[in-house]
């Protein structure tokens, strides 16, 4: 948010741990942190489960995940509520871990896959394929589905944004800006469509632009599931490398980090789990932005950390879903709910930072 | 907050610049006319100057085509043009005046909230009372602009953050995220609302008549008067807060004046046209370039400008896809981010 948050990490030097060619700093205190973050996420994920119209006892859900339940409730939570509870979780983790690597490449913590543009694309294609119909549009959601050309808009608006602000290498700023501008664009085009569009595609369309979790199938889940691992993998591989980027390019470049090679690899791996996370439960705003912010806070740390930004991430939107599912008087997408929530959560953070 | 004889050549110029200023102002006057008229005359049905002539001055008589003549220019074509032309200037010097009170050259009014909040405003008032007139809920937008206009700057003046460029953008934000959420809540489960923002969210000129339009006229040369008596503090605020108090400007008294003008500027063109974004970002770069930093010049350009765009923006949207009609805040952005691409990437934002 401001420098506040870099002085606390100079700290006395923690200790560092050596396992043959890898080695990393022991913070005891992120560690718990993230470990009771997971713990709790777990707990959510079974209470999302368990509440429903035919409510399942928390003992029983967990009964029943690892295998030693009852017909019934093997059912009820395998085939019915497992899907959208576990799309929760993955699309949590996917954006957190995104936001998380997009505030540290723009070393901003503004940027979010929001800005970047992706969800800008995804919408505007998903909102085409909507409203539009008949023809090609038809074809094209028969052929591959709608998640899936989402996909492809959110991604192809990513990289247009990468290489729109290229210019002898990337500059965060830059990005966030051309972002801004490459997404209002994308915006135009979904309100022209949706002046143009029938009513009740409107409604479809408008449900599908703010986030949701409803009706989600094991075909889509199993797809982001998959994917947001792979991703995952490569960011685990590739964050060694990035760690030493905080500390500047010059003295990256001097502890032998290709920085330019790092960030490419890494800000790709950030669009395209922002790109899966929005193709599996549409545009869920705020969680890539508010997610590391938590986690930062939370862990002490000094830049978003990478593990506890997924945790928060599924936390939220889990927790958003139940709550927009159960104590609201009108069943809401689970994008309100995010909003709802995180529009306030920069407000705090930003007189906080200013009341200091 | 007169300047003194010592500075005044400083900020004014040479003569050669000011006669130059004088005659680009001049010039912009003249393309506004021209493009009025064209306005006038295009459209579903093409009319010639003569026919447009006539139907603006002609008394009323008893031929048929003439008197559709007159209908068309009088009822339909008028209003749009006018109010293009007002919403124009507004969020014009509108946005000369944010970027000048921020200092921030990616500050544009509906950064404020403006346009998160008259469009809440809207369709709660749509979902509440069932309203369907423009006349009607228009009071309720310019409410809701203003409120969260005021909202947001507020928050972004508590504490040592005031000021901050970033501190703005955020506290924007968080408010229109917030109430775009809210928006949406109301919207799926009212489909009237649904129905009546999708229109409202594209940011149109068309539509309204001049029971709407004068009213918030009145809004917008308040709006304009307060912007003028403030352009002197702002010039001098530029040089810097410290300067600024240096040299007599009582800083609270004009950030006040400066921010209720952008409201109500903003606010009243937000609630006749709906949400317009990147018009007052781009004019009033356009203007810098012209003028340069003397925001006693700049604003005027920046209005001008703006009523040119917005005119010129809604002439293109009656164009291009026909039969029907692109809205005039749609191609704004089609056409402003592009615009703000390119100003991003010569370099034109480095320091912000």
């Amino acid at each position: 948010m401001n420098g506040t948050d870099v002085k606390r990490s100079v700290a006395p030097v923690a200790p560092g741990v050596r396992l043959g060619q890898v080695s990393f700093v022991w913070r005891p205190w992120l560690v718990c942190v993230t470990l009771l973050l997971a713990a709790a996420t777990f707990l959510v994920f079974c209470l999302s489960i368990g509440v429903g119209d035919f409510p399942i006892g928390l003992s029983r859900v967990i009964a029943t995940i690892f295998g030693g339940g009852e017909r019934v409730d093997e059912f009820v939570i395998m085939d019915l509520r497992m899907p959208r509870a576990l799309a929760g979780l993955v699309v949590g983790i996917a954006l957190g871990v995104s936001g998380a690597l997009t505030q540290s490449i723009a070393r901003n913590p503004l940027a979010s896959p929001d800005i970047l543009g992706i969800t800008g694309g995804a919408g505007a294609v998903s909102v085409f394929l909507v409203t539009v119909s008949g023809g090609t549009a038809a074809a094209v959601v028969s052929a591959v589905g709608l998640s899936s050309a989402a996909l492809a808009g959110g991604l192809g608006t990513g990289l247009l944004v990468y290489f729109l602000a290229w210019r002898r290498g990337i500059d965060g700023f830059r990005l966030i800006l051309i972002g801004i501008s490459v997404s209002a664009m994308m915006e135009a085009i979904t309100t022209w469509l949706l002046v143009t569009a029938d009513i009740k595609d409107v409604a479809r369309a408008q449900a599908w632009l703010v986030g949701s979790l409803d009706n989600r199938s094991w075909s889509e889940v199993r797809v982001a599931l998959w994917c947001t691992l792979v991703l995952l993998a490569v960011v685990f591989c590739v964050a060694f490398q990035f760690k030493p980027m905080h500390l500047g390019d010059e003295v990256a470049a001097g502890l032998g980090v290709r920085y330019a090679m790092v960030r490419a690899v890494l800000l790709l791996c950030a669009v395209l789990l922002a790109a899966v996370g929005v193709s599996a439960a549409g545009p869920v705003p705020f969680v890539a932005l508010v997610a590391p912010q938590v986690a930062m806070r939370l862990a002490r740390c000094p830049t978003p950390p990478m593990v506890a930004s997924g945790m928060v991430g599924a936390l939220l939107l889990i927790g958003a879903d139940l709550v927009a599912r159960t104590a609201l008087p009108i069943s809401l997408p689970v994008g309100v709910v995010t909003a709802a929530i995180g529009g306030p959560f920069l407000v705090y953070l930003l007189v906080r930072a200013n009341l200091k | 907050m007169g300047t003194t004889a010592m500075e005044r050549p400083l900020i004014r110029g040479t003569t050669k610049a000011r006669r130059r200023r004088v005659v680009g102002l001049g010039t912009l006057v003249a393309v506004l006319v021209i493009a009025a008229a064209v306005s006038l005359a295009v459209g579903a049905r093409a009319l010639s100057p003569a026919e447009v002539w006539h139907g603006l001055f002609a008394a009323p008589d008893s031929d048929q085509r003439l008197t559709e003549i007159r209908l068309i220019v009088r009822t339909v074509r008028m209003p749009r043009t006018v109010l293009a032309i007002v919403a124009g200037i507004a969020l014009g010097v509108g946005g000369a005046l944010i970027q000048g009170y921020t200092r921030n050259p990616i500050a544009d009014t509906g950064l404020l909230g403006v346009n998160s909040g008259a469009s809440f405003a809207v369709v709660s008032v749509i979902a509440v009372f069932g309203f369907a007139d423009p006349f009607q809920y228009v009071w309720f937008a310019f409410l809701g602009a203003a409120g969260s206009g005021v909202v947001v700057f507020g928050l972004a003046s508590i504490g040592r953050g005031a000021g901050n460029p970033l501190t703005l953008a955020l506290a924007g934000q968080g408010i229109t995220v917030f109430l775009a959420a809210m928006t949406t809540a109301v919207a799926l489960s009212d489909q009237a609302s649904l129905n009546a923002l999708r229109f409202w969210n594209a940011g149109s000129v068309a539509g309204v008549g001049f029971d709407v339009i004068w009213p918030v006229a009145l809004f917008i040369a308040v709006g304009l008067v307060l912007a003028v008596t403030t352009l002197p503090a702002l010039n001098l605020l530029n040089l810097g807060d410290d300067v600024a108090r240096g040299l007599g400007v009582n800083i609270a008294l004009s950030r006040t004046i400066g921010i209720a003008a952008i409201t109500l500027l903003a606010g009243a063109a937000t609630a006749a046209c709906g949400p317009i974004a990147f018009l007052g970002l781009m004019v009033a770069h356009v203007a810098r370039y012209l003028t340069g930093p003397d925001y006693r010049w700049l604003v005027p350009y920046a209005g001008l400008l703006g009523a040119v765009v917005l005119l010129l923006c809604d002439i293109v949207g009656r164009l291009v896809v026909r039969p029907g009609e692109l809205d005039a805040g749609v191609v704004v952005a089609l056409l402003g981010a592009p615009f703000f691409a390119a100003l991003v990437w010569l370099g034109k934002f480095k320091g912000a």
